[in-house]
């Protein structure tokens, strides 16, 4: 436990704003997809670096949780670094590494490789809450769209991506329909980690700061990506294995080594990546 | 061999002592305090209050210190200890009728009662650059001080008395405050008008100006641009009588705009309003601007320019928000990049297989 901020309410935020924040949570929950506004704070960082995410992980952290906050899968990213900082400050809570210790994950792009468990929570962080945005930019429309359940524009969207490019051109922020009826984007993970979400043991958060909603999947919920019949949905893959511990099961980082061409792929969930070397199993 | 990028921690610090190093400067120039910068940097230290939501001259001054000068990021600090601060009161509506005027002037009338009071100003200076200032200031023998406005009736109220300009918007609803709530469209006019007292300056001046130059042109004046000291009062629970807890400089601006008119109404000026803290007229004036051109819905006007429209307005106003935003590219995107490398190297090889295909 390290000494935490004098002057500032455990986690940073009042409790008259957590429990506002938690009811849009518990709303959130009880309509799987449904963006839920709140009346988002000014967080001590910055909007577009992950507020939205640390309102709803500040709202939900007990004492004796153990977080662990993650940036394009790894543990040691700056940004990651900065919002683990902010917590160990504001709430003195144990944070980790090891996905399987932490009852909170904190995420920016990333889904863990190590399968969740019942009672962990996933916190994501959002930019852009409304799938339907780039098709549409008013949220007065979207917020219709959504009402009538009317994601046809999506369809016809990818349709144009197919007749383009020969197959759907979205590789993140894919979006799924969550528990048949809402349209939901995912935030910016990769479409790899899209079957992650669904009917997952843990409870899924989404938080979005700026844009001033949450909405969530609840454990064992139904996340199906859309698709068509005869162009089904597919996630990346690699030739390659992770040059460090060599899974041929995770989504791997290119990095360049020189400026001839020279690269290598790794893990871009450094636990996982590090707990395969370790020798334990993952 | 290639090892995964660690340190970001020291990195992080190491960064933060050289920001604290560089903010510092040359140690042998003296350091600046608050009282200098609340003093001598005063529209720094309004427009910072302004958009930062809080009236606090000390901690705006600190906040550009902290900040080494940058306002929006000056804005930002000042905005993350706001969302801190416990309500303990909400006070009655300051009256700008009342209180000490340090400016007043009217573009509509030559001279109005109260008298046109030109105050501290930019306005016809010539901007030559004062290289005797470089060496220090020379103080004027005298100088006016604020006076008490007494009774100075509003311009537009003057005009109102004959029913030519539309009467002010009435009501004691309580005002919505999207601090606590987001906003949701269509938004009324006071949710407007706060939005639009927190946005960003330079949003506001080229909007503002842009209905000027024919984009929802709707013919302003200056009615009355007014900076006044007045007091705040709240009633307190306990004593159930208003109790002045302190004084505020605000900036107000009454634009008067083209008619408006309909088969039962006859024809009138219509209304642009803006408020802020400190001496910042050129953002009132900028507000008062905007403000009208979002009415359109309400007086029925067609819906053509940005200025007009509330959800473009309204949704990129607010420069922390932005500011956040546009520079969170910064961070990695390397996972998404990832995925749209492997998508577009797919894409090329196919495209280079239906180019073989075809020349054979």
């Amino acid at each position: 436990m390290t000494e935490t901020l004098a002057g500032y309410n455990f986690a940073y935020l009042d409790e008259q704003t957590k429990r506002m924040i938690r009811r849009a949570i518990l709303k959130a929950v009880a309509i799987p997809g449904y963006q839920v506004p709140f009346g988002s704070r000014e967080m001590p960082l910055p909007y577009g670096w992950g507020t939205g995410g640390i309102q709803v992980t500040a709202s939900i952290i007990g004492r004796s949780d153990v977080l662990k906050v993650i940036d394009q899968g790894a543990d040691d990213t700056t940004n990651a670094i900065s919002i683990r900082r902010f917590f160990a400050r504001t709430a003195g809570v144990a944070t980790t590494e090891r996905t399987a210790e932490a009852t909170i994950i904190q995420t920016r792009h990333r889904i863990p490789e190590t399968p969740l468990q019942a009672g962990q929570i996933m916190v994501y962080q959002v930019p852009i809450p409304e799938p339907l945005r780039w098709l549409e930019p008013r949220e007065t429309e979207t917020r219709t769209m959504h009402a009538l359940s009317e994601y046809g524009a999506m369809h016809v969207r990818f349709y144009e991506d197919i007749a383009h490019y020969g197959r759907i051109a979205t590789t993140y922020d894919y979006p799924v329909i969550v528990n048949d009826r809402y349209l939901m984007r995912p935030s910016p993970i990769p479409k790899f980690d899209n079957p992650k979400l669904d009917m997952s043991p843990a409870l899924q958060l989404f938080g979005a700061g700026r844009e001033k909603r949450i909405y969530a999947v609840p454990p064992f919920t139904k996340v199906k990506s859309l698709d068509f019949h005869d162009h089904p949905f597919a996630v990346e893959s690699w030739d390659e294995a992770c040059s460090l511990c060599g899974s041929t099961e995770s989504f791997l980082d290119e990095v360049l080594t020189d400026d001839r061409g020279g690269r290598m792929f790794v893990c871009s969930d450094t636990d996982y990546c590090r707990t395969r070397r370790d020798g334990e199993a993952a | 061999m290639y090892v995964a990028v660690k340190g970001g921690e020291k990195a992080i610090d190491a960064a933060h002592a050289l920001f604290a190093r560089e903010r510092r400067g040359d140690p042998a120039v003296p350091e600046l305090d608050l009282a200098q910068i609340a003093q001598q940097l005063g529209r720094a230290v309004d427009r910072v209050m302004i958009e930062g939501s809080i009236y606090d001259p000390e901690l705006a001054a600190l906040a550009i210190k902290q900040a080494m000068g940058d306002l929006v990021e000056a804005i930002f600090l000042l905005r993350a200890y706001r969302t801190t601060l416990p309500r303990l009161a909400v006070s009655l509506p300051v009256e700008t009728d009342h209180g000490l005027v340090r400016r007043r002037i009217s573009a509509v009338f030559k001279d109005v009662p109260g008298g046109q009071v030109l105050g501290s100003t930019f306005d016809y200076t010539h901007r030559l650059l004062d290289f005797a200032l470089a060496a220090g200031t020379k103080l004027p023998e005298e100088s006016a001080t604020a006076e008490p406005i007494g009774a100075a009736p509003r311009v537009a109220d003057i005009l109102g008395r004959d029913g030519l300009i539309e009467p002010p918007p009435t009501g004691d609803a309580t005002p919505g405050d999207l601090t606590r709530q987001p906003i949701e469209f269509p938004a009324d006019r006071d949710l407007r008008l706060q939005n639009l007292a927190r946005g960003d300056e330079g949003w506001l001046l080229a909007l503002g100006y842009s209905t000027q130059r024919g984009y929802a042109r709707n013919h302003p004046f200056a009615g009355e641009i007014r900076i006044v000291d007045v007091a705040v009062e709240i009633v307190p629970e306990e004593l159930g009588f208003p109790v002045e807890i302190g004084e505020i400089t605000l900036s107000e601006c009454d634009m008067i705009n083209q008619f408006a008119g309909s088969e039962t109404a006859a024809p009138a000026f219509t209304r642009g309003y803006g408020l802020v803290f400190g001496q910042a007229e050129r953002k009132a004036m900028a507000m008062a601007l905007v403000d009208r051109a979002l009415r359109a819905r309400e007086l029925g006007e067609p819906i053509t320019a940005a200025a007009q429209d509330e959800e473009f307005v309204l949704s990129h106003s607010d420069n922390v928000e932005a500011s956040g935003f546009t520079q969170h590219l910064k961070l990695p995107h390397h996972v998404d990049f990832q995925s749209e490398l492997d998508l577009l190297r797919r894409l090329r090889a196919e495209h280079d297989g239906k180019i073989g295909s075809a020349a054979e």
